[in-house]
């Protein structure tokens, strides 16, 4: 029992080292591509340390779409752009960022002083609607993967919501950058690439 | 696009079938498992994303035309409401699934199916559109007579 929370406490350490290592890179670095693929590795590095908090489904999100499809778009994107960072030292700039920055930082830590410690079982979201999902979903909806019957029953509505985001962000990118390239080709190229 | 790159176009040709597999599993198994209709959508877009990194985005067009990413774009959309539509013509809450079958768990798991099947092709057609179209455009910027009026159209 004791080995294993020892384990599990190791083990969170080294990922959350890990991803901040990754985040100094990315600070650091000035080539675009390295950067793109370290913010790949972060979001694998995320992705493991929801497994260990047993939040498997937002892993598997967080995998796919954080590792896996952002970083194909902002490979994308770098096709476009240039994939180096332009840097104008400025060491007033630097000093004014870096005093907003720990200033934020303190307000973030001050803040989660308030917050029930992680696990707790007293804490106010292990008491509302948690409960009642854990405990009734089984007899109401009969599905063994509670996520799902959250995510599509309970809160159907608010999936639909995300649905239509999703669905805006498409036509939105087809309106802004899909679009001009169809028109622009218009009859000379049959179907064209752009979407 | 990647004439030379042998072992990776034997391998992702090897590899998609599997992908768009495991995407439909993870899409009927999110009742039991993780997984579910959106994770689903992006594992099955990241087939044709591969596709077209390896093969170039001419020959994922030839196979996924615009026409069809954007009429399951908007497909899943109209699927998702159209369910809570139904539940409401039949008599129950928007969304309200116990109505859709005899039994009410049987309803439930017909209206999350039917509701899952619309989130994955929305994100599904989403992520093929988004990078179908910054593919198209970093491709059009190769040649940039071509970007030249852009902007002058309303």
């Amino acid at each position: 029992m004791n080995i294993e929370i020892v384990t599990s406490d190791l083990l969170n350490i080294a990922t959350l080292l890990i991803m901040a290592v990754i985040a100094i890179a990315i600070a650091r670095i000035r080539n675009l591509f390295a950067v793109v693929m370290l913010s790949g590795i972060y979001s694998l590095m995320g992705a493991s340390l929801y497994v260990i908090l047993d939040a498997v489904d937002v892993a598997f999100t967080e995998a796919a779409v954080g590792a896996g499809a952002s970083t194909v778009l902002m490979i994308g994107t770098l096709a476009l752009t240039s994939s180096r960072e332009k840097v104008t030292p400025n060491t007033l700039n630097t000093i004014k960022g870096l005093a907003i920055c720990g200033l934020i930082g303190i307000a973030l830590i001050y803040g989660s002083l308030d917050m029930p410690l992680f696990g707790d079982p007293s804490g106010p979201i292990n008491h509302h609607v948690v409960p009642r999902y854990m405990n009734d979903s089984m007899a109401e909806i009969a599905i063994p993967n509670v996520v799902t019957s959250v995510l599509a029953g309970y809160r159907g509505y608010d999936t639909m919501g995300e649905t239509f985001v999703i669905f805006t962000a498409a036509v939105g990118v087809i309106t802004l950058i899909g679009r001009s390239r169809r028109r622009r080709k218009g009859g000379k190229e049959s179907g064209g690439h752009g979407s | 696009m990647m004439q030379h790159k042998m072992i990776l176009r034997v391998v992702s040709k090897l590899l998609i079938p599997f992908i768009l597999l495991f995407a439909l599993y993870v899409q009927w198994h999110g009742d039991f498992g993780p997984g579910g209709g959106f994770q689903a959508g992006v594992i099955f877009a990241t087939a044709f994303v591969l596709y077209g990194l390896i093969y170039g985005l001419g020959s994922l067009r030839k196979v996924l035309p615009a026409w069809v990413t954007r009429l399951f774009l908007s497909l899943g959309v109209l699927v998702y409401s159209g369910v809570g539509v139904v539940c409401m013509l039949m008599g129950a809450n928007f969304l309200d699934y116990y109505i859709l079958s005899n039994t009410p768990h049987g309803g439930q798991h017909l209206g999350i199916m039917l509701v899952e099947i619309g989130v994955g092709m929305t994100v599904f057609a989403g992520i093929v559109t988004i990078f179908c179209a910054f593919a198209g455009r970093a491709a059009a910027d190769v040649n940039p007579s071509d970007t030249a009026q852009e902007e002058t159209h309303p």
